[in-house]
């Protein structure tokens, strides 16, 4: 839209405008917010503005929000504006937009926030985070052992479909990974040891880094993405829906009838995965070690069973449990403080994975230390 | 409040807030066991937010909500338990569990109360869905029917466990003009039939009218109660301008005549 303002002040203080505006001829905005300013700057040094609108051909939603603009910013400064000029119909339109006063404290605006108080903000974020995640895993227990010792009704069935979504219907995805990480393993610390003649140790580090390390935490990675995003839609879908409200009027617990079963399938289905996904890590590396790095499969496996122990296997069946967790309690927590619409849904299940990606990875670094310290 | 011997909940002196945002402040009445009530007032007033308080999702920021003589957040988890049995909510959006058959739905919360073998359970439920019209659905899941036969199922299972007390979050919303009758004429032969206190949240005035026997008018803007009687004699004698323009559609009492 090209505006173009003539601006005469009066004798009286007053402030006249001659407004000419092509409606029909889009222009970028510039023009319109120069004239605009203009036009506000002015206002309050006069008594009183005077639009006149006689000159603007064509009439469109822009041009009337333009007018609607300058005229609440000279009325917001405690002048007095008057339009003239206009057709009927824009003037009725106009009237329309400003018959409503405008609600005290709706309107929201984008507040910049310093810098510090912007880390503040976010440190305390992280506390109150780290709290929720603390009261969760604490209601999340006392549902646990209530259901161990058989006091609270858990729906089997849930546990048996849970366990079938999480278990066999990741072993393709899970297969394919591990298998590869297996060979890039073997292959990068072949490239390594070939330089001291020692391309036999292959074996060794292929089978401690899938057994100790790798197997789980890939396990874990795919787990969050695939059922840590499944628990926290599923769960955010029925808080949209009112699903959940429904389940506590009946008298049962979100937390027993919606958490637990999935936090128990995830327990019992990680440490397979992590076993599984082990295995054919091992498999992965005997891969490359008989294709291209001429080892035997018998030489390779010979190594393989005077290195790998079963404390290696044991530790990483350990961490896949906690991993297991932490996914199941990721998803669940933001599933179950999703917001009420559909958008909401989609922040929970972001972040779902990414607080149930950096879970494991912490808690690996955890155990790291503690096995240092305890020297397994 | 409370001296009433047909009260069947009262609400006495309550305020509604989320987190540091007020609601509605001091509201008190009582709903009479047996009778139709409603709860209205323009979008947002907080229609929904006040049934929340009534079943005890939320937690009243002040003052109490009594069952009989009880008072719900005073009362023991047990009691509370017991209390919650004798409710049966229809939720704005049906709520209905969507990973089950509308069967499974019906019987869930008969399973959980009730020690009734298998069989009795799947009767009671097909019985239920029966009474709503939706017999020969059993199997569906609600994915599979339209808005209207969900806000009638959710309403069987609601009704699972024989209520004495019926809450109805905007029962007619989204459903056209004869459902929205078909529905209303069910709450009236629930409500004498069963003989149980019906409490719906509602802002269609036909629906208000036609069932209502008495009512709470909610304003958004002096965030709280302002007017509290039988619909009809609210709209004959009510001396609230806000009131008049609700239940006449802002046409005003002589408009309308
Ligand atoms: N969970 C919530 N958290 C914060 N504010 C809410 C929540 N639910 C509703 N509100 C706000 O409370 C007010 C009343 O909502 P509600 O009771 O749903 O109104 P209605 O009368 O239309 O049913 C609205 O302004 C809404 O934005
Ligand atoms: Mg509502």
């Amino acid at each position: 839209m090209r505006i173009l303002v003539q601006t005469t002040c009066l004798a009286n203080g007053e402030l006249s405008a001659l407004i000419a505006a092509d409606a029909v001829a889009a222009q970028p905005g510039a023009i319109e917010s120069e004239a605009a300013a203009r036009l506000v700057a002015a206002g309050p040094l006069a008594s009183s503005v005077e639009l006149d609108l006689s000159g603007v051909s064509e009439w469109d939603s822009a041009s009337i929000s333009w007018v609607f603009r300058v005229q609440r910013a000279i009325q917001a400064a405690g002048r007095s504006c008057r339009i003239g000029g206009l057709p009927n119909d824009a003037a009725g339109l106009l009237e329309l937009a400003g018959s409503v006063p405008e609600r005290k404290g709706a309107r929201r605006s984008e507040v910049s926030v310093p810098l510090l108080e912007g880390i503040g903000q976010q440190a305390v974020q992280l506390w109150s985070d780290l709290l929720e995640w603390c009261d969760f895993v604490g209601e999340l227990l006392v549902s646990l052992s209530r259901a161990l010792r058989g006091k609270a009704r858990i729906p089997v069935r849930d546990i048996w479909v849970t366990m079938e979504e999480c278990g066999p219907s990741a072993l393709p995805i899970v297969t394919l990974i591990s298998v590869l990480v297996g060979v890039i393993l073997g292959f990068i610390g072949a490239q390594q040891l070939r330089q001291f003649g020692a391309e036999i140790y292959v074996a060794n580090l292929v089978g401690i880094a899938m057994c100790r390390e790798m197997g789980g935490i890939m396990a874990g990675i795919i787990m969050a993405g695939r059922t840590g995003a499944a628990f926290a839609a599923q769960l955010g879908t029925m808080q949209v829906n009112e699903e959940i409200d429904a389940l506590k009027t009946f008298g049962f617990s979100p937390m027993e009838y919606l958490v637990v079963p999935r936090v128990m399938a995830l327990i019992v289905m990680m440490p397979l995965l992590a076993v599984y996904a082990d295995v054919l890590g091992m498999l992965g590396g005997a891969l490359i070690s008989s294709f291209a790095l001429d080892i035997s499969l018998l030489r390779y496996f010979e190594q393989l069973t005077s290195a790998v122990f079963l404390k290696d296997v044991a530790l990483g069946v350990a961490k896949s449990c906690v991993f297991g967790i932490l996914i199941a309690v990721s998803g669940c927590l933001y599933g179950m403080r999703c917001g009420r619409s559909a958008s909401a849904v989609g922040i929970a299940v972001t972040s779902a994975v990414v607080a149930g990606i950096v879970a494991i990875v912490v808690s690996d670094a955890v155990f790291a230390v503690m096995c240092e310290v305890l020297k397994i | 409040m409370g001296a009433d011997p047909e009260a069947h909940i009262v609400v006495d002196g309550l305020t509604m807030k989320y987190g540091d945002f007020l609601i509605q402040r001091d509201l008190s009445f009582s709903i009479r066991r047996g009778d139709i009530f409603i709860i209205m007032g323009g979008s947002g007033c907080g229609k929904s937010t006040l049934l929340k308080h009534l079943i005890g999702l939320n937690r009243p920021f002040a003052g109490r909500v009594l069952y009989g003589r009880q008072s719900f957040w005073d009362a023991s988890l047990g009691e509370r338990e017991a209390l919650l049995r004798g409710m049966g909510i229809l939720y704005q959006k049906g709520a209905l569990w969507t990973s089950m058959t509308l069967a499974e739905n019906v019987s869930m919360p008969i399973r959980q109360y009730t020690k009734r073998s298998e069989a009795e359970i799947r009767d009671i439920a097909e019985y239920k869905l029966a009474l709503v019209g939706l017999a020969g659905f059993e199997e569906y899941y609600p994915s599979e029917i339209s808005g209207g036969m969900q806000k009638r199922a959710g309403l069987a299972r609601a009704m699972a466990l024989d209520p004495e007390v019926l809450f109805f979050d905007e029962p007619s919303a989204g459903l056209d003009p004869v459902s929205s009758k078909l529905l209303d004429d069910l709450i009236l032969e629930l409500n004498e039939s069963l003989g149980a206190t019906i409490v719906v949240v509602t802002h269609e005035l036909p629906s208000i009218f036609a069932i209502g026997k008495n009512s709470v008018f909610l304003d958004a803007d002096t965030k709280t109660m302002i007017a509290f009687g039988p619909p009809k004699e609210l709209l004959e004698s009510s001396t609230d301008p806000k009131v008049i323009e609700f239940l006449t559609r802002g046409v005003g009492r002589n408009g309308a005549a």
